[in-house]
Formats: structure tokens, sequence, C-alpha cells
């Protein structure tokens, strides 16, 4: 029978395959979508942990992180549109100016 | 110590006699070629003044009642750290008033002198013209007589300190006057080096002063002089002794003193004969309750003194520059000075005497070499002279009198100052007497054979000048000086062997009954048959003159030309150490400390090059490294869940 | 969904299939949008594992987050990210050779032990904790949409606001930062492009390849050195090399 320790592990096992996906792909675009999986997991976790608790607080926190990933996807995805505008790629590897 | 009196009148202005020769030397440094012209006038002008104002001063000093013969004036305070209180005090006694006599008197005449001295003086490659010379000459003699007023004058011993190294400095700058020459500049670094091992244990000695008296006031530390244990007063006594030594060229800190006469003439015989080398002698004599409370001590300054003046004479007799022989009489002198400030007593003022006469005479025997010189086209050899009195009247005549005086002839000073010495040397009870005793004895038979030589292959025999040379006498403005001298030398020795002592009795107080070995006209006639033996067996071994080349001689003459091995001495016992130390150091700075500083920053180097490995600017790389500063972190959780930690 | 916002408190054997089904589904989601070479099929693998966790939130007494998750991410997020991939074009970065040395290990390396970590702790400290349910806090004001709309208007409206307020900076700075400035006059119409390739002073033809310095873009004429001459390295071997003629090198007069 799947109880909250269920969920919680596959939350966390969502987040970790979204950090690897981050730390192989080198397409900025798939780089945020395992961004995005990652916050899903984390969505995942507070709402499991909503149920635990019988407390809406933990699903007020889901809702809100939420918005704040359309947002951040939002100014992301535009960031990465110019980038591509002005180096004609979408790959994060070439865009290794900081070190400098 | 006498009581003080109110500085009032023309007392309550003793630091003028510092003020008026600092300022001109001020002047002189400070004003540049503007003061060129009229520089030496002031130099001299400064002096006079000052010697004029001494002898106000002195004037009413005399006036006082004996027992509050002294002033003291409080200027400022010069040092306030801690329990440390150190004022610029200025104290002005008979022994003070002396020397401010001696220091500006003689130091004027001597001024005059350079005046015409520095007219022809040799200014070579120092690329400046006569005038400048002539200006920073008269800068530095004023910064001089400055200094050893300051010295002289000062109530502490840390103001003494400040004029001893004051004299030290402008000692240096004049005897490298003539920078230019290699021997001038490296006389100067020698005499300055040698000083400062005497001025390390002078510091050392204040040091001591001040941990054990908690002052270095003169009238505090000889009050607390009773308090201290004899092991600290013999280790003071033989630290401000080292001081004395080094400033006034006493074995074992002698060889500086001869190469000093690198410097002109006029140096030579204001600082390095009358004046400055004097100081040591000065010290021990314003320390003299230190002194007079260790016998240990007294036969330590007295040995010292005996072995100078036997080095110094017999060195003397060996030297054919006639600058040389001059300076290795004076270091003899001074030797007898400290003998006699080594017996302690009465013979303070004796040791004070000698000093006094041998101010006016060394002086006179300088300023007359200079005239020599002079006339010579600076030739300094002896050898090279000869039947020069009829060319250099004034100059023989001035030259044969102070001869006279530092043999001991009476009724000339140097009989007066250097007799009672001999006898209070004998004075010493035991075999110390007889082995003091013989030795200035011995000394007095070595000083008239040494200065018979110079004076007779000087001034008589046959002629042995190089070609072409013209002797000349030398104009007014310098034997005006040397006469003035000779009639001091004259008229000083029974003046001074009256009043003076007399004079200084506030300050050492009542001479002793004598006990001697020998009646002081036994010694007096001991005395003068040595001195009569040593002169007549000088004018008859070189009335015909010498040979111009060093002959081959014994193995005492030898040593004797090089003065006594003092320098190779010095070379394997210091120098040699000196080089290998500073080489060893040389190599550990090299190797072991910049190896250490250089392998630190090779290493950062290194290590920054490789960490900057991790900066690869890809954005991937520093999420990787957060992952892994989150899986740490969750490992630590984990961790302190399980209880791993607890 | 009102039978499943009924059983709040126990875990029905409906919830335990659905669970045992999804969770795979969600998982392989995941693997596939990290494993797949194309952006696109990426996106698609994403929106199977979001659609599963939408059905997760609602399993979990959260009906009003699943239709969100679904509405909002699945639906207008998702359908974001494949508009901007159509835009920046699929020209695929990801190639298959990692460029970083150790990257991909490293990464399944701390990948492995931050989930095992993860996983295998909470799973051990929450096993057979017993959930408190929220059948009684959706009950309080009559739904969980009616509980969280209370807590949301009354203890956290700043934090809502605030969110709302971020999202409209958000949507300006993507406008400010993806507009494109255009002076007017700016923009060539296309019949002055034409005009402008066949002007005198320019060639019609399109340009030969980067570094080659050939007067014809035929694969049989040997590139030129900067000397001048022929390089036979830039031709295939099986081709005879071909210079061309005098009358051919001539001047087509396609430059009047």
């Amino acid at each position: 029978m799947p109880g909250p320790e269920h969920y919680v592990a596959l939350s966390a096992l969502l987040f970790t395959i979204g950090a690897v996906g981050v730390l192989v792909r080198r397409n900025a675009i798939v780089l945020f979508m395992c961004i995005e999986l990652m916050l899903n997991a984390a969505n995942l976790a507070l709402v499991t942990f909503a149920r635990l608790h019988g407390d809406l607080n933990g699903q007020v926190m889901a809702f809100f992180v939420m918005v704040v990933a359309a947002a951040e996807v939002v100014v992301g995805l535009a960031i990465i549109m110019l980038i591509f505008r002005t180096r004609r790629s979408a790959s994060v590897d070439d865009s290794n100016l900081l070190k400098y | 110590m006498s009581e003080l009196s109110e500085a009032s009148g023309l007392l309550g202005y003793v630091w003028l006699l510092v003020a008026i020769p600092a300022a001109s030397a001020a002047v002189l440094l400070l004003a540049g070629r503007r003061a060129d012209r009229w520089g030496h006038l002031l130099g001299c002008a400064s002096v006079g003044a000052a010697f004029l104002l001494g002898l106000g001063m002195f004037g009413q000093l005399a006036d006082l009642d004996e027992h509050r013969r002294a002033v003291e004036q409080q200027l400022w305070t010069f040092l306030a750290v801690g329990d440390l209180r150190v004022d610029f005090g200025l104290l002005f006694d008979p022994l003070a008033a002396v020397f401010v006599l001696l220091i500006t008197g003689v130091g004027f005449l001597i001024h005059v002198y350079a005046v015409g001295y520095l007219a022809h003086a040799p200014h070579d490659q120092t690329h400046e013209s006569a005038g400048t010379a002539r200006r920073r000459f008269f800068g530095y003699f004023n910064l001089f007589v400055a200094a050893m007023l300051v010295l002289v004058l000062g109530n502490n011993y840390l103001l003494l300190y400040v004029g001893w190294e004051g004299v030290g400095l402008a000692s240096y700058l004049l005897i490298a006057f003539w920078f230019s020459r290699p021997a001038a500049a490296t006389a100067g670094k020698k005499a300055f080096l040698m000083n400062r091992v005497g001025d390390a244990g002078f510091i050392l000695a204040i040091f001591l002063l001040f941990a054990q008296v908690g002052t270095v006031q003169f009238s505090g530390v000889f009050a607390g002089v009773a308090g201290m244990s004899s092991t600290v007063l013999l280790v003071l006594g033989l630290l401000l002794l080292l001081g004395a030594t080094g400033k006034s060229g006493q074995f074992p800190l002698q060889a500086w003193l001869p190469d000093a006469m690198e410097g002109p003439t006029p140096v030579s015989a204001l600082i390095h004969a009358a004046t400055m080398v004097t100081a040591g002698v000065y010290l021990i004599a314003r320390s003299h309750p230190i002194f007079s409370a260790n016998l240990t001590l007294q036969t330590v300054v007295v040995s010292v003194g005996a072995a100078t003046l036997l080095i110094g004479a017999i060195i003397g007799c060996a030297k054919d520059d006639i600058k040389r022989v001059l300076a290795w009489s004076t270091v003899s002198q001074i030797g007898y000075m400290f003998l006699a400030v080594g017996l302690g007593g009465v013979a303070y003022a004796l040791g004070l005497i000698h000093l006094l006469a041998h101010g006016f005479f060394k002086a006179g025997l300088f300023l007359g070499a200079g005239s020599v010189m002079r006339g010579m086209d600076d030739q300094v050899d002896i050898r090279r002279f000869g039947g020069l009195w009829r060319f250099l009247p004034i100059t023989w005549a001035t030259f044969g009198l102070a001869w006279l005086a530092i043999i001991g002839i009476p009724p000339l000073s140097g009989f007066f100052s250097k007799d009672p010495i001999i006898a209070a040397a004998f004075d010493r009870p035991g075999w110390t007497g007889w082995l003091f005793g013989g030795a200035a004895l011995l000394g007095a038979g070595l000083t008239a054979f040494y200065m018979t030589r110079l004076f007779v292959l000087t001034f008589h025999g046959p002629k042995r000048w190089t070609e072409g040379q013209r002797p000349h006498e030398s104009p007014p403005v310098m034997t005006i000086p040397l006469i003035l001298l000779a009639v001091g030398t004259v008229a000083a020795g029974w003046l001074m062997s009256t009043s003076v002592v007399d004079w200084l009795t506030p300050v050492f107080g009542e001479a002793p009954e004598p006990h001697g070995l020998l009646s002081h006209g036994q010694v007096t006639a001991l005395t003068m048959a040595v001195v009569v033996i040593g002169g007549v067996g000088g004018w008859a071994m070189f009335r015909n003159g010498t040979a111009l080349a060093p002959a081959p001689a014994g193995p005492v003459v030898t040593a004797a030309r090089a003065n006594l091995y003092g320098d190779a001495v010095n070379a394997a016992l210091f120098e040699k150490p000196g080089r290998w130390l500073t080489r060893a150091l040389v190599y550990v700075d090299n190797k072991g400390i910049d190896g250490i500083v250089n392998g630190l920053a090779a290493a950062v180097g290194g290590g920054s090059a490789r960490i900057r490995r991790l900066q690869t600017g890809f954005v991937r790389s520093y999420a990787m490294s957060m992952l892994l500063g989150a899986l740490l972190i969750v490992g630590a959780f984990v961790a302190v869940q399980a209880g791993w930690f607890a | 969904m009102s039978v499943l916002l009924a059983q709040g408190v126990e875990v029905t054997a409906g919830e335990a299939w659905t669970f045992w089904l999804l969770a795979p589904i969600a998982v392989i989601g995941a693997l596939g949008m990290v494993l797949a070479r194309n952006a696109v099929h990426s996106a698609l693998w994403l929106v199977l594992t979001m659609l599963a966790l939408g059905v997760f939130y609602v399993v979990q007494s959260a009906p009003f987050l699943g239709l969100v998750q679904v509405v909002v991410y699945t639906g207008a997020i998702m359908m974001l990210f494949l508009f901007v991939l159509m835009l920046v074009g699929r020209d695929a970065a990801d190639s298959l050779i990692e460029t970083l040395r150790g990257q991909r290990a490293a990464a399944v390396l701390v990948g492995g032990g931050l989930a095992a970590l993860l996983a295998t702790g909470t799973y051990r400290w929450l096993e057979g904790t017993p959930a408190a349910g929220l059948a009684e806090a959706n009950a309080e004001h009559g739904g969980n949409t009616e509980g969280l709309a209370n807590l949301l208007f009354s203890r956290w409206v700043l934090g809502f606001e605030l969110t709302g307020a971020l999202l409209i900076v958000a949507a300006l700075g993507a406008l400010m930062l993806t507009h494109i400035v255009r002076e007017p006059g700016e923009r060539l119409s296309q019949p002055e492009q034409m005009r402008a390739r066949f002007a005198p002073g320019n060639y019609p033809a399109p340009k030969p390849g980067p570094g080659v310095f050939a007067t014809s873009s035929s694969n049989t004429t040997p590139a030129k050195l900067p000397d001048g001459t022929a390089s036979p390295r830039s031709i295939s071997p099986i081709l005879p090399i071909r210079e061309l003629t005098a009358a051919e090198a001539a001047d087509k007069e396609t430059e009047r």
C-alpha cells in the first residue's frame, strides 16, 4: 500500500533525475525542462506533506512554487532567445565567458 | 658635588653657548651657495662669540662661593617615556667651564687658522668650488663645536650621549671631508665604525644606569652610586670605559685615530687632538664617583692608560708621516690622561690639566704641521723635510716650543702637567705603583725620543726635499693662531698647575697628602733624566737626516711600523669573521629565507594555477559542484539521523 | 473526483493501483526527458511526467493543484517550451559526445548517491507514519479550493500579491528581453533586396564555402592556397583535378 513514504521517495527520485539532467544536457531549453522537473518533484513532496500533516498550507506553498516557476520560465526562455539570437546556439557550454 | 647656585646674570644664558654655534652651523649648511662668500667669517665669529660668552661666564662662576660653584639650567623635557624622564638641562660647573674655554678658545684659533689653510687646500674631484668646500667645512666645524659643547654641558648622561654622537657625526663628516679620496672615505668609515663599538658600550651603560637608579641625571646617578653592588659598578664602569676608549682612541680601540688624519689638518688639530678625543677623559672625570667607588675599575682604567701610552709612543717612534706621528703621540698623551683619571683622587685634576695643556701644545703641533705641509706642497713624509727652520721661522719657533712642552721641559706646560702624573703613578701603593710609574716614565723617555726625531727631521739637518719645492711661511691668518697657541703653551703650564687644581676642587674634592714610593723631587729628577736621554738620543741619531726609504730593521721597529699589528689583529679577529658571518648570512638569506619566500610564492602560484582549472566557465561544472555540496549535506543529515555522530 | 476527495484518510486499493501504475510512468517520463536526443521529444516526455504528477496531486486530496498542474504546466508552460523550441529551431545542440571530461560519470555517480540517500532516508524516516488526511481541512470551508482560497487571501495574501507582481514583472522582462527595436525604413522590402542582389558590384550567385579561394564552386576545382597554388588535398582523390580554361575563367558579364 502506498503511504507518504512512497510519494516522497518518488519525489526524491524525480528530483535527482532532474538534477542529473541539468548536469548532462547541454541544450539550454532541455536544461530548463530538467529544472521544471525538479520543481515538480518538490511540489509532489509538498503536497504529500500537506496530506501527511492534514494542513493545507503545504498546498499553498506548492501553488506559490508553480507561480514562481511560471515566472522563471518566462524570463529564462526570453534569455535563451536572446542568447540564441546573438550566438546562434542554445548550448550552455558555449556561454563560458564567465571564467574570464 | 657642590651645591647648585641660582643661575643669575650671564649664567642664565648658558644655552647660548650651544645655540650660537648650532645656529651658525644650520645657516652654513642650509643657506647654500649664497653663504659661500661670507660663510667662513660667520663660522669664526660664532665660535669667537661663544668663547667670549664662555669667558664671561667663567668669570661669574669664579665669583661664586667655592661650595656653590655650579649652575644648572633646565630648558625643556627632552624625553618622557614611562618612568624615564630626561630633561634637556645644562650644567655649568668648574669642570664644564674649563672644557668650554678649551673648546671655544682653541676652537676659535683653529677656525681662524682654517680660513687660511682652506684657501689653498686641495679640493680634488669633488666638483665643488673652493668657496662651497670652505662653507661646508665651516658648517661641519661649527656643528662639531655645538655638539662638543652639548657633550660637556649636558647635565645627564643621555644629553652627554647626544653630544657624543654629534661629535662622532661631525668627526666622520670631517675625516671624510675630501670624500672623493678613497683613503679619506675609508678612514671616515673606519672611525665611525670603531666609535660605534665604544658607543654601544656607552649606551648600554646608560640603560644599566636607568635600570639601577631610575635616572640618568648626573646628580641622581652619583647619589645612587652608594646603593649599587660592586659587580654592577664594575660592569657599569667597564661599559663607560669602553665608550671612552672608543672616542679617545685608547687601547683596544686605538686604530681609527691615526687613520683619521686623512681629514684636513685643522680637523686633526681640533677634533683629533685637542677636544673630541679627550671626551673619553671627560666622561671618566665626570663619572668620577662611579670610578672612585671601585678599585678594580680604577686598575683597569690605569692599565688601559698605561698600555695605550706605551703603544702610542712605540708606534710614534717608527712612523714617517708627520701627522701620523702626531696622531700616535695624541694616543699616547691621552693614555697619560687615562692613567691619571684612573689613579683617582687629586689625579683627576692632574689628568685634566694635562688635557688642557695637551689641547694647547698638540693643537700647536698639528697647526704647525699643517703650516709645514702647506709650505711643502702637501708633503707629509718627514724624510723629505729637513732644514726648514730657515724658511719657516715662525712655524719653527712655535713648533719648537710645543715640542719642548710635550716632552716636558720646564717651564713649559708639559712639565707641569706630565710630571705630577708620573709622580702620582708612583704614588700608587704596592707593586702596581712601580709598574705604572715605570710605564709612565718609559713613555716620557719615548715621547722625548720620537718628538725630537720629528722635530729634527723636519726642521734641521740636511735638506731632503723633492725637486722644485720652495718652502715658504704661511700667511698671518695662520701664523697668528700658531703664535697665540705657543703663548698658551708657555704660559698655561704653571698657571694651570697652581690654579686648576684648586679650581676643580669643588668637583673632585681635596687633594690627599701624597704617600708615595718616591718623593716628588725624586720623580722629577728621574723624569728629567729620562727625557734628556731620549731627546739627546733622538737628536744625535737624526741630526744628519735619515734614509729616504725605510731601512730593514729589527722586529720591534717592524712591528711598530705596522702599528704593533693592531690593524692586523682587528682584521683577523673582527673583519674576517665578520666577512664569514656576512657571507653565511647572505647564503642563508638567499637560500633559506628567499627559498622559503619564493617557495611559498611558487606554491601559491602553482596551487592557484591548478585550482584555476576548476573554474571552467561551464555552467554545468558549477552545477556539478553544487550538487556535490547538496549530496554532502544530505549525507550529513542522514549520518546525524542514523546517530553516527552521537 | 468527489469520490477521491472523500477518501483522504485511508489509502484505498484504488490509490495503490494508481500509484504503482503511474509512478513508473513518471519515472520513465523523467528518464526519457533526460535521455532523449531531440529536445521536442524531451518536452513530450516531460509532459507525460507532469500529467502523472497531476494525477498524484488529485489522488492526494489536492484537486485544485492537480487541475492547475494540467492546465498551467502541461498546457501553458510546456507549450511555451515547445514554442521556443520551434523558434530557436531544433538544431539539437545535443550531440552524444560529452565535452566535459568525466561529467557524465560524475553526474551519474553523484545523482545516484543523492537519489539513494534522499529516497532511502525519507522512506525510512516516514515509513509507517499514518497520514493525517485532509478531509477535515478541506471540509472546514466547504472544499479544497475554498480552503486554499481562504488561506491564500487571508494568511498568505501578501505573498500572493507579491507573486502576482512577480509574474507581471517577469512578463514585462520577457518583453524587454526579446523585443527588437527597428528604425522605420530599416527593414528592406523584397523588391529592394532583389535589386540590391543584382546591383553591379555584387555577386548574385551563392558564395563559395569559407576558406576556399576558388574561381568556381565545383567540387572538382581545387582550393587555392594563399600563395595562389592549387591544393590537391581540397578535392577527392578519385576525381581528376580540373582547372578552368581561360575561356571558362573569363568574365561572364554577370556583374553588369
